[in-house]
Order: structure tokens, then sequence, then C-alpha cells
């Protein structure tokens, strides 16, 4: 057996350790675990499989009503359009080709459940948690319908909101598969 | 054309025709010139907090930010939105802190947080949950590196007059913090972890979706910047860096990592999608491609008259290190090796120069630099053919633009933009 092997498979067993001990714990120790309800708390990432949405319900004429109520009015305009703040309803929601309808809400989004995320977590401006989870699932359904996504009477809640069928469909762009060190487009430039 | 590339002892035989009284290159006297005399100048009165406990710099420096596009930040909402860094001023590599670009997505207050209040936990799909106080964070191994930052949104237009309307939302700083991947090993990721959300606490709270293999790689969670903590404007008091990616997944008053087994088409995420699934619009989105701009001269400067110029500028890339800068003078035709003023490090601004003696006549300048994986940043024509479009008035560089810059120089010394 040469050097070079026995060095090869003192490497191996050096990289096997390695990875157990990885497995075994933490090294530093340093840091607090957190309890389930901080993390619940804290924890506002809603995905696509709706897993983390709260209880609750709201259809679009109920959150015309939350859509007064707690000012979005205000900032956003009477009916989602011409205040100061972004127009949350399209100019044109019922052109088939959704890159055409204008960039407001998450309305290319794929899933309904990014729409009910970012009222969650960033409405109203400076008052952000106030809202309940009712009064953003009737928001939601009441942005989604005035986008002729969703019809009037539909309820949304934690089952229903993941199952929406947005406007964009699966027509986008696989997502990257990034690795380190490589180029960003493949064949660019040249 | 005129240009001509200096070699150093081309560069002693002109020194030596300067010390006889004749030169190209010292044909025009600097504007302004006036004798000398022993006299001192007036006097700093100096006790205050600005010389003493925080030093300001001189009065006479009046490089500054500016909003980018025309749109007001703060607004009337008292919202910030993007500000673009004064390059043209920018000298070496590192952006003082002061002059950083910060960029905010959908505008947002700046939140002014206390560090000992501040907690950073790591949770999902992960052995351990954990929560950082700033204090834990710096009793573990740190790493120091330079990094550049740049905003997606940094494009040339042809309204655009000086490079840092054309360039500015880009900066380079040091960066220190520990290592996303050493606190990644002591929460022990699960199986199926693929992805991560990062979020801060801004109001709208930005959250991005990232591969784990980013995190593993070289993603820093940062609470220095440029030998002090990290400015608010940046994060203050942790910001994730993400080197070589697009602005926005660098989450600034990062407050929580959620580990995670699938994209999770957060409101930031969902602007990265594309029209039209073709393969080409895939890997459109995360990493910045390689690019490079000429800081002096360029747009909206004045060249005094002909003879010798540094050109200067910098080069970047979202793929590691710049290996190559080219620099032309004459408007593409012919491409010169550039020197680099120290040695450039992965994802972090480069500094390049190339001597020049400008002979008076009307030339456009221009760079292109290459990176350590091979990548060539492009002109516009070759991008607008590598996607199959006219390369027209109405072209415009789908995502991120690292287009060649090219700067007109007219008869009189004055500098425009190219593309204009």
């Amino acid at each position: 057996m040469g050097t070079r092997r026995v060095f090869l498979i003192a490497f191996a067993f050096a990289l096997l350790i390695g990875v157990s001990a990885l497995a075994q714990g933490p090294t530093y120790g340093v840091g607090r675990t957190p309890t389930a309800e901080e993390i619940r708390a804290l924890d506002i990432s809603i995905g696509p499989t709706g897993e983390e949405l709260p209880p609750g319900k709201g259809t679009a004429k109920e959150g015309a009503q939350v859509y007064r109520a707690k000012g979005c009015a205000g900032c956003h305009g009477a009916a989602g359009i011409g205040g100061t703040a972004p127009n949350l309803k399209s100019k044109d929601p019922k052109n088939p080709d959704v890159w055409a309808r204008g960039r407001i809400l998450p309305l290319r989004a794929p899933f309904a459940t990014t729409v009910w995320d970012y009222i969650n977590r960033g409405m109203p401006l400076n008052r952000e948690g106030t809202l309940t989870a009712d009064e953003v699932y009737a928001l939601t359904a009441y942005l989604l319908y005035i986008n002729d996504v969703i019809p009037e009477d539909e309820t949304l809640d934690a089952q229903s909101l993941p199952k929406v069928k947005m406007p964009i469909g699966d027509k986008y762009a696989s997502l990257p598969d990034w690795k380190p060190r490589t180029p960003r487009l493949k064949g660019y430039p040249y | 054309m005129g240009s001509k590339r200096f070699n150093r002892r081309e560069l002693l035989k002109s020194g030596a025709t300067l010390a006889g009284g004749f030169t190209l290159g010292a044909a025009a006297p600097a504007l302004g010139q006036e004798p000398m005399t022993h006299a001192s100048p007036p006097m700093i009165k100096g006790d205050n907090d600005g010389q003493i406990a925080y030093g300001d710099r001189s009065k006479h420096v009046k490089s500054v930010r500016i909003p980018h596009g025309g749109r007001p930040s703060p607004d009337n909402f008292g919202l910030t939105f993007h500000v673009a860094s004064p390059l043209q001023d920018s000298v070496g590599v590192i952006t003082p802190s002061s002059l950083h670009y910060f960029a905010t997505t959908r505008g947002s207050f700046l939140p002014d947080i206390d560090p000992r209040e501040h907690r950073f936990m790591i949770h999902g799909l992960v052995d351990r949950p954990l929560t950082f106080t700033m204090e834990d964070l710096k009793r573990l191994p740190s790493v120091t590196r330079l990094h550049f930052i740049e905003c997606a949104g940094n494009r040339s237009s042809r309204r655009a007059k000086t490079v840092q309307e054309t360039h500015g939302m880009t900066s380079c700083a040091e960066w220190t913090g520990v290592l996303l991947s050493t606190l990644l090993k002591e929460c022990g990721l699960k199986g199926g972890a693929s992805w991560f959300v990062a979020e801060g606490v801004e109001e709208v709270k930005g959250a991005s979706s990232m591969p784990i293999a980013k995190a593993m790689d070289d993603c820093i969670v940062a609470y220095g910047m440029n030998g002090e903590a990290v400015r608010p404007q940046n994060g203050f008091p942790l910001r994730l860096m993400v080197p070589g990616f697009e602005g926005i997944f660098h989450t600034k008053w990062l407050r929580r990592i959620k580990i995670v087994d699938r994209y999770y088409m957060n409101y930031n995420d969902y602007g990265h999608l594309h029209e039209d699934a073709k393969e080409k619009d895939a890997a459109l989105s995360y990493q910045i491609g390689p690019k490079s701009v000429i800081t002096f001269p360029s747009g909206g400067q004045q060249l005094p008259g002909k003879g010798f110029y540094e050109i200067s500028g910098l080069a970047w890339s979202g793929g590691g290190a710049i290996k190559l800068v080219e620099v032309s003078t004459d408007g593409g035709k012919k491409w010169n090796k550039a020197e680099f003023k120290g040695t450039p490090q992965r994802m972090a601004h480069a500094r390049f120069a190339y001597q020049w003696n400008w002979d008076g006549n009307e030339t456009e300048l221009q760079s292109r630099c290459t990176d350590e994986i091979g990548q060539v940043q492009p002109s516009r024509a070759q991008i607008a053919k590598y996607w199959n479009k006219p390369f027209d008035e109405t072209f415009s560089v789908p995502g991120l633009d690292n287009s060649i810059q090219p700067w007109r120089i007219a008869k009189d010394g004055s500098v425009t933009n190219g593309n204009a």
C-alpha cells in the first residue's frame, strides 16, 4: 500500500469523523433555544402549501368593509386605485396576458398565499400585525375579487386560499438551480 | 486615435521631456492654479464632536448620495427609497459607510433598533432552533471580507447623465460577522432543508427565499461594516450578506431565518419570476453578472484639455473575483489591458486604471471585465443578440443590466453618456 493510498484512506476517515461531528451537536454552545410559543409568535412566513396559515375566514364583501374601516382606502384609493400608495386594482384586470395587467399586488405570483402573507406582514403601514386573521382573509378575498381572480361570494380560509388559481397558472420560468462558481446565464454573453 | 498606452519606459521618457520644458502630457496647465505661498490656510476651530469624538470630513468635500431615478427620498410618508452613491468621486475600493448606496424594496422607514434588545432566530427544518443576541454573535468565530452589493435595478438609461445615475446603486464595504454556515451547523440542518427565508424587522419585513447551497457557501451574518457597526441605512445592527447576489437578498435589520423545503414565493420573490418559461429566463435571477464602469472620466465631468489622464474605474462580478479589465479609448475598436490597484477579491469591487494621453479629439471610453469563472461583460448589442431582440432605440436589457458603459468625450473636453 503506497503512502498516497494510506493518506487517501486517512483523509476519507477524517471526512467521516467531520460529518458525524456535525451530526452530533453544536460546536460552540452559544445561543438559546427559543420556546415553541416564541417561534409561533415570530414565524409569519406563509409558504405556498399554506401549512402555516392560521384558522379564520373571510369573503370579498367583508373585505370591502375592512378595506374602509382599517383605512386602506386612505392611501390606496377608494376602490384600490388612484391613491398615493401603489394601486391595488389592475387597470386591465381581464387581460388574458397577466404580464399586461400591471405590477400590482403580487397578482403575478402563482400562489394566493403570497397576497395573504404580504398583507399580514406589512400592512397597514405603521400598524402591521394589528389585523386579525379573519380580516386578512377578507382583505385577500376583496383584492382578488376586484382583480377578477375569484368570485365575490368565495370564502377564503386556510384550506381554500392555497387552492386559488392565480392568473399566471404555471406560465413562469423555472427557478434557477444555483451552484457556487457557475455562470449567471448559460452561454452569456458568448 | 490618439489614445496611447504608456509603459514604464515611455513614462520615464515623458517625465524627462517634461523637465526639458516640452511635454505632451503637460500641455494643459490645471485651471485656477495660483502661485504657491507659505501663508497658512484658515484653521478649523475644533473641539466639538465633529473634530474629536467622531470626525467630520472637510467642509470643502461635498460629495453626497442622491435619490435614484428622481423619486424623492424620504417621500411624503417619510419612507426612504433608492439612494445612489457618488461613484464619480470614489477612490480605491471601499465605499465610505456614509456614502454606501442603499435601497428599500417598496419604501421603508429606517428601524431604530437598540442592539441590546435585538434577537436573531434560526428555525424551521433544523435539529435545534436557536436565538442569538448580538453579544452571542460576537463570541463566535468571525470573518472579515470585502464585498460589493448591487441593486438589481442599477442600470444605465438614456436619461442618466452621471455615473452616479447610471451605476450608483452599487457600493463595496468591508463586512465583519459570522458565517451563516457556522450558525446553521450549530442548529443542525434536517434532511429536506433546501431553501431558506431571511426576514428583517422593517415594517414590510422584506423576506427572500434563497438556496441553502448559498447559505453554506459564503453568506455572512454581518454586524460590522468598514471597521464599525453596520449603519442604520444598511441594516443596523445585523445584516445578511449574500455575496454576489442581487442587493435585495442582503436582508437588512435581520431578525429571522427560516429553513424550508421549497421556494417560499414571498413578495420579494414573486418579482423574480420571469415571463415565458424558456431556459434562458430561468437563471436571470440571483447572481450579478460581470460588470465594470469608468468612474473617471465619467458623465458630467470636464477634462481641462488634452494631455495625460489616468482613467480609473470599478469592476465586480457575482461569479467571483475579477480577473481582467480592458479599456478602450476609441469606442471599442481596440481593447487595452488595465492594471489593478490592489488584488481583486471575490465578489468585491476591483479598482482598475489605464494610463491615457488624450489628443484632444472626440472619442469614446469604454471598459469591460472578465471574472475568474470566465464570464465576460457584454455590450448592449451583444445582449440584444443573445435575447434575439432588435438592438434599437427601444431596446432595454432584460433583467440585470451589466452592459458596457460608453462615455463620450467631446472636443471641448465635456464627458457625456454614450448610451444617450
